[in-house]
């Protein structure tokens, strides 16, 4: 017996059957086009509208909130929302089950569907995934709030949707804080201002008595830092928007400015100017202890923390021209890491921890762009006549800053708008504002 | 001693004999050589050079010398019997043939053998059965042999796969179908190998993800979004664009998705 099975084996040693080997082929290319996608509009009962309309002033407020999902895919880049006027199914019958067929020929290869109901004074909206050329649901929520949130229902969703399809978080829920600007340039009224990221919502937080400067978002709350020129002394402030109290940070002796918040939220890093020569310091603002972080006769500023807290970006003039420097946050190991031609600034860590994105001048023009952090694969995003500050999204993908441009043929006049890039460059977008804005800085999301 | 000795020799040439990648020689690669693509019209309208001109003249002279001296095909007039005859008026017809041979050093009486030719033109109906049959065995042996060409054409396909050219077109239409979701990050490890089941039409019947357990691991978000783009891409290009033949060959098909070299821009 043991010698049979000895002699099966070595039968199929001599000779083997004859096998084709699998054939691989590697894809290493795609297109970049937006993913197509259909963004039915989410159906909802006739009370339901009868309701909503008296309410919120909206007559179709599931159509209203699938017009806010697709304005902020458009804005992203990488999705098509497609023409609502070609789709075939109608939508409270595609909430249930859409035919896939009818989606597939119109192209789309996701689909969100959603059901919108109001009862006991609470909105409650659910929503639907659909992959078309799986035929299958790729994920379903459900929301309950108070009508008027409406608007950041469909953002939450966008957010939901844009990370089951790209992988990363979304930022759609977010706010940006802003310096809005009025009046002509040797006169300009600057106010503190906050709106959602699509330009909707915006609420004026100072009256524009003082010039204020470089606001900034606290990564875990709801207060922000900025510089106020209060009685015409340059000060950073604190300022608590849910509440609207605000403090001077620290009591320095001369000018601080150009603040930002640590990783964790709990200290501020920002430039203190004294006597000529600037250095970049620390405050904790839970037992208010200032630590000087760099000591150095040149104009160091614009400090911006990594991710992990463990790093700092900063640019100064030791070298002679402004350039970007990193340290470790204790202010040891300095080491410069912009080496191009021209002057660099405005550094800022990226949320990924991967990129730092900077503004640079060189030959009389502006431009945004992004290296790694050793200096190294810089890239310029976009160039213009004068545009600076760039303030990362919260996923680290699209970046947020301010252009000022001239208003007529003729060179003359003058306006400030806000405007996005992400990181292919490609998709460059201006952020309506109610008024001329300048000093963006994007929140972190609102809904983690 | 012997016996370890006697196994260990076994073991080798079962090796030698079965492993066929030990047997295999180094492909000779042939050099390269350059070609320009030029268009080509109908007729050319460049000059001929004047020595050129009168040796391509000479030559259609030769070759139409050639044609009008050819002698016309002989017209072999086939002897249609009236009637069939009999055994013997066969073979006294057989032997007239023969006689008709150049210098025959020996006619035999009895006819041992006869041309193809012969054996047509003696019509015996009770034969067609069997030139029927002889037919079906030409072309099975036709059919066979070109057989063998395919086979031996796949072996050679086996090695390498598909042709660089088949590989390309196929390739070139992923690539259409593949929207690569651009928030992934550039610098992880992110390959997608997918296992393709195909009709002989290129339209998909299965697709397996080999790395399937990956796709619900926490923290494997992106390997996800990529599987499932990389699905779609493969549901949207169906019918593949696979090669007309060697169906065997590419039946299974693992397609390797890797969106780093686009992603890093």
């Amino acid at each position: 017996m043991k010698y049979k099975n000895i002699l099966i084996i070595l039968f199929f040693f001599i000779f083997p059957n004859k096998s084709f080997g699998l054939i691989e082929v590697d894809i290493t290319r795609g297109n970049l086009n937006p993913l197509p996608i259909a963004i039915s509009p989410l159906s909802s009962d006739s009370s339901t509208k009868n309701e909503l309309s008296k309410s919120l002033n909206v007559q179709d407020v599931g159509l209203e909130i699938s017009k806010v999902i697709e304005n902020n895919f458009r804005q992203s880049g990488l999705f098509n929302p497609l023409d609502k006027d070609s789709f075939l199914q109608k939508p409270d019958i595609a909430h249930l089950k859409p035919r896939f067929e009818d989606w597939s020929l119109i192209k789309a290869q996701a689909l969100i569907t959603g059901k919108v109901t109001y009862s006991e004074d609470k909105l409650r909206v659910e929503f639907r995934l659909w992959d078309i050329l799986a035929a299958k649901e790729m994920m379903a929520l459900a929301f309950t709030t108070v009508p008027k949130n409406w608007r950041r229902v469909g953002h939450i969703i966008s957010d939901k949707v844009y990370e089951r399809l790209t992988g990363e978080k979304g930022y759609f829920d977010t706010r940006i804080i802003f310096v809005s600007e009025k009046g002509p340039k040797t006169q300009r009224i600057k106010k503190l201002a906050i709106m959602d990221q699509d330009g909707f919502n915006t609420k004026y937080l100072t009256l524009g008595n003082e010039l204020v400067l470089t606001p900034r978002f606290n990564p875990t709350n709801q207060m922000v830092t900025y510089l106020s020129y209060f009685r015409n002394l340059p000060r950073v402030y604190l300022l608590d928007i849910e509440t609207g109290i605000q403090e001077v940070v620290g009591d320095f002796p001369g000018m601080t400015f150009a603040p930002r918040f640590s990783p964790n939220g709990k200290k501020i890093i920002m430039s203190f100017a004294m006597d000529g020569n600037s250095d970049i310091y620390t405050m904790d603002l839970e037992n208010r202890i200032v630590e000087r972080i760099t000591n150095h006769p040149s104009i160091d500023t614009s400090p911006s923390y990594s991710p992990d807290g463990k790093f700092i970006t900063f640019n100064s003039d030791r070298s002679g021209y402004q350039q970007i420097y990193i340290m470790k946050s204790d202010g040891s190991n300095v080491k410069r890491i912009s080496f191009g031609k021209g002057l660099y600034g405005t550094p800022v860590w990226s949320p990924r921890g991967d990129l730092i994105a900077f503004t640079k001048l060189h030959r009389g023009k502006f431009y945004i762009g992004v290296m790694r952090t050793d200096g190294k694969g810089e890239r310029l995003l976009t160039e213009n006549y004068y545009q600076e500050a760039p303030s990362w999204s919260p996923n680290g993908r699209v970046l947020i800053f301010y252009r000022e441009t001239k208003t007529d043929s003729k060179g003359e006049g003058f306006s400030a708008k806000l405007w996005s890039i992400d990181l292919t460059g490609y998709n460059e977008r201006l952020v309506e504002t109610e008024t001329d804005a300048s000093d963006p800085s994007w929140s972190s999301l609102l809904s983690n | 001693m012997i016996i370890s000795s006697g196994f260990h020799f076994l073991l080798i040439m079962i090796a030698t004999l079965s492993l066929p990648f030990l047997a295999k020689k180094p492909i000779d690669l042939p050099p390269l050589v350059s070609v320009e693509l030029i268009q080509i019209t109908d007729k050319t309208n460049i000059p001929f050079a004047p020595k050129a001109k009168k040796i391509i003249e000479k030559v259609k002279k030769e070759e139409e010398k050639l044609v009008s001296e050819q002698a016309p095909p002989k017209k072999v007039k086939k002897e249609k019997p009236e009637a069939i005859p009999l055994p013997n008026e066969n073979n006294e017809k057989i032997k007239k043939l023969e006689e008709k041979k150049q210098n025959p050093e020996k006619i035999d009486d009895e006819v041992k053998q006869v041309s193809e030719f012969e054996k047509k033109e003696i019509f015996d109906p009770n034969n067609i059965a069997a030139l029927i049959d002889k037919s079906k065995e030409q072309l099975a042996e036709t059919n066979m042999q070109t057989d063998k060409i395919t086979q031996s054409q796949d072996q050679n396909m086996d090695i390498s796969g598909l042709t660089l050219s088949e590989e390309d077109a196929l390739k070139a239409q992923i690539f259409g179908c593949w929207s690569i979701p651009l928030g992934l990050p550039y610098n992880e490890n992110l390959l997608v190998r997918i296992k393709l089941k195909l009709k002989p039409d290129g339209s998909v019947v299965k697709t397996e993800i080999l790395d399937h357990a990956r796709m619900n691991k926490p923290g494997q978000g992106f390997y996800k979004v990529l599987a499932e783009s990389a699905l779609r891409a493969v549901q949207l290009c169906q019918p593949l664009r696979v090669p007309t033949t060697g169906y065997e060959r590419w039946k299974d098909l693992q397609l390797n998705f890797d969106a780093r070299e686009m992603l890093e821009g």
